[in-house]
């Protein structure tokens, strides 16, 4: 159990890994030219931690989000989860893409039973597929098509995906960003409650400093291409939070400068 | 009006509004114009002398006025016969376009001989082939069925692994790609010289040609569904766990099986055409061979039956085709239907 020295203390379950980053930089080859897209990133992140990326578009914060998952692998610096050099891609390190890209030619469940089914675990775990689907609250739509299902129940049909894994690293690529603004605060809540139920390290990427606030409880600043860390921001408060607190309306605008735009303040 | 007893009998049991005037003129008005059209067409059979010597006038007249009473039988119990008298209501347009047109068939050959023989044959030839000539057509259709389906299932099955391997690894591409380019445009009919006396038996050098002519297809169309597989798929069953053998047979093949279809399709299309050549040349077997014989002979009411026959298969096997794709690709939406 670690206890964050902040203004309350918060606890988390120990079922989240704990992540360290250090010294990450990375860089694209495109058409013969070397793109860096992240500078000497350094940070760690302890087990059961909620941290939100934020910085400007296309600055590389997915990229770190596809080296965490193992999908790539970075020029220089090394990953680890738990202590363990992070080599490739693996369940305990679960990504939510911005689409939800389901398989649809596979109904809600079969999608959710995707994970379990590529470790060959299924057969004995069928339950633990049912119980997710319960969770996210889709349990009436397990037999629908994708092509069936409004884009917040899409993309909660790929939380499920993700969670039925039990992952100890959950890894959030704007999960929420092409939801309409009602789905998304909905959203928003769910997965705070999901996060303090499971005890999972999350990681999350996002556009929305106020996304960001609502659900974390440290915001990382990146800088514009090649990303750098700028500022590290503890959020203390606790849960569920009020996006009219003062002390995240404060922090809000702190961001916004970091940002470069406290000009819309 | 007599019909209009028979329909009171019916209208009398059921607990709705018996038959109006109305209801005649409109969705009744068309099963009974095709059934009446059916009537005229069995009793010009029956009643009204041939110019030539046909021998199944009668068997004709006697058929059409079955359909004839099946028409009018159906017409006015629709809403009691579910999905069959639906359809019967859906297609009675075209029950009185196609009687008008066998009618307009029988007066123009066998009343009024307008058009040549034996070019133009009336349908009661066509119905005697039927009769006479079944033994050595079934066996045709037998035939060609063996020969079609064997090359259609190898054609098939190579052309699907060819491009999933393909699609699938660079190193396997390269070498068979330009091997693809280069053969694959040829018409299947091309090789028929070569493969006729290259290989054992007219019988396996059809089947190579069949089979050649559904594989390029096959393989081009698989190759680009799995080649056009979004790589968002690949990341997602990654972080999930899965291993190649997954990727391969849980991602990239179910998301390229539309366009799997589509190359099946055209690979069937294709067949046919290579199955009819090979066995009007080489074969001696089949409807092709039984068209190139009764064309020998001069016999063309064979030739329309044989033609006959061989449409509603080749159909057939298309519809049964799209039946296969409707229920394996459910999951997609706004497909076409045959």
């Amino acid at each position: 159990m670690v206890v964050q020295s902040a203004a309350e203390a918060i606890t988390y379950p120990a079922v989240g890994a704990e992540l360290d980053i250090e010294g990450i930089s990375h860089a694209f080859d495109i058409d013969g030219a070397t793109l860096p897209v992240l500078d000497n990133v350094n940070l760690a992140i302890a087990p059961g931690e909620f941290v939100a990326l934020l910085g400007p578009s296309g600055c590389g914060k997915s990229t770190l989000l596809r080296l965490v998952a193992g999908l790539e692998k970075p020029r220089a610096g090394t990953l680890r989860e738990d202590e363990v050099r992070i080599s490739g891609p693996h369940p305990s390190r679960v990504v939510v893409f911005q689409d939800p890209t389901l398989f649809p030619w596979r109904t809600v469940w079969d999608n959710v039973a995707l994970g379990l089914e590529a470790q060959g675990i299924l057969k004995a775990q069928r339950h633990r597929v049912d119980d997710v689907i319960e969770l996210v609250g889709l349990s009436s739509f397990r037999n629908a098509y994708p092509h069936q299902l409004s884009g917040g129940m899409a993309q909660r049909v790929a939380l499920a995906r993700a969670l039925v894994n039990d992952p100890k690293i959950l890894v959030l690529d704007e999960p929420l960003g092409k939801l309409d603004s009602l789905t998304r605060i909905a959203m928003q809540s769910e997965l705070v409650a999901l996060w303090q139920r499971k005890g999972f390290t999350t990681l999350l990427v996002t556009h929305d400093v106020e996304e960001a606030l609502v659900l974390a409880n440290r915001v990382i600043v990146l800088s514009d291409r090649p990303a750098r860390i700028k500022a590290d921001i503890a959020v203390a408060r606790p849960y569920p939070r009020h996006r009219g607190d003062p002390y995240l309306a404060e922090l809000r605008k702190q961001i916004l400068g970091l940002l470069g735009l406290e000009a819309t303040w | 009006m007599s019909t209009y007893s028979v329909s009171d009998a019916t209208a009398a049991a059921a607990p709705r509004a018996a038959i109006t005037l109305a209801d005649l003129s409109g969705s009744y008005g068309v099963g009974l114009a095709a059934s009446l059209v059916w009537l005229a067409f069995g009793l010009s059979c029956l009643y009204w002398p041939d110019v030539g010597d046909w021998s199944r006038t009668g068997s004709l007249g006697i058929g059409a006025i079955v359909v004839a009473a099946f028409i009018l039988f159906g017409t006015f119990s629709a809403d009691y016969l579910g999905g069959a008298g639906q359809a019967l209501r859906k297609r009675a347009p075209w029950l009185v376009a196609f009687g008008a047109f066998v009618t307009l068939w029988e007066v123009a050959t066998a009343k009024f001989a307008w058009l040549p023989l034996p070019f133009f044959p009336p349908p009661q030839s066509i119905l005697e082939v039927y009769t006479d000539d079944l033994p050595k057509l079934l066996d045709s259709v037998f035939a060609s069925i063996k020969l079609q389906l064997g090359g259609y299932i190898i054609g098939a099955t190579v052309g699907f692994i060819t491009g999933v391997s393909i699609g699938w690894s660079q190193k396997i591409g390269y070498w068979v790609h330009p091997v693809l380019r280069f053969i694959g445009p040829l018409p299947a009919t091309a090789w028929l010289p070569i493969a006729f006396f290259t290989f054992p038996s007219s019988w396996s050098a059809s089947t190579f040609l069949i089979a050649l002519a559904t594989g390029f297809p096959v393989t081009v169309l698989t190759w680009s569904g799995v080649a056009s597989v979004s790589s968002a798929y690949y990341d997602v069953a990654r972080t999930l766990g899965a291993k190649p053998s997954f990727l391969v047979l849980k991602v990239a093949i179910p998301a390229a099986l539309p366009h799997v279809f589509v190359g099946l399709f055209m690979g069937l299309g294709s067949s046919f055409a290579v199955l009819v050549v090979a066995e009007m040349i080489g074969v001696k077997a089949g409807l092709g061979w039984y068209l190139q014989w009764a064309q020998g002979w001069a016999a063309y009411a064979n030739m329309y039956a044989a033609l006959i026959v061989m449409s509603l298969l080749c159909s057939g096997a298309i519809t049964l085709l799209f039946r296969t794709r409707d229920r394996l690709l459910v999951w997609q939406k706004g497909v076409v239907k045959w």
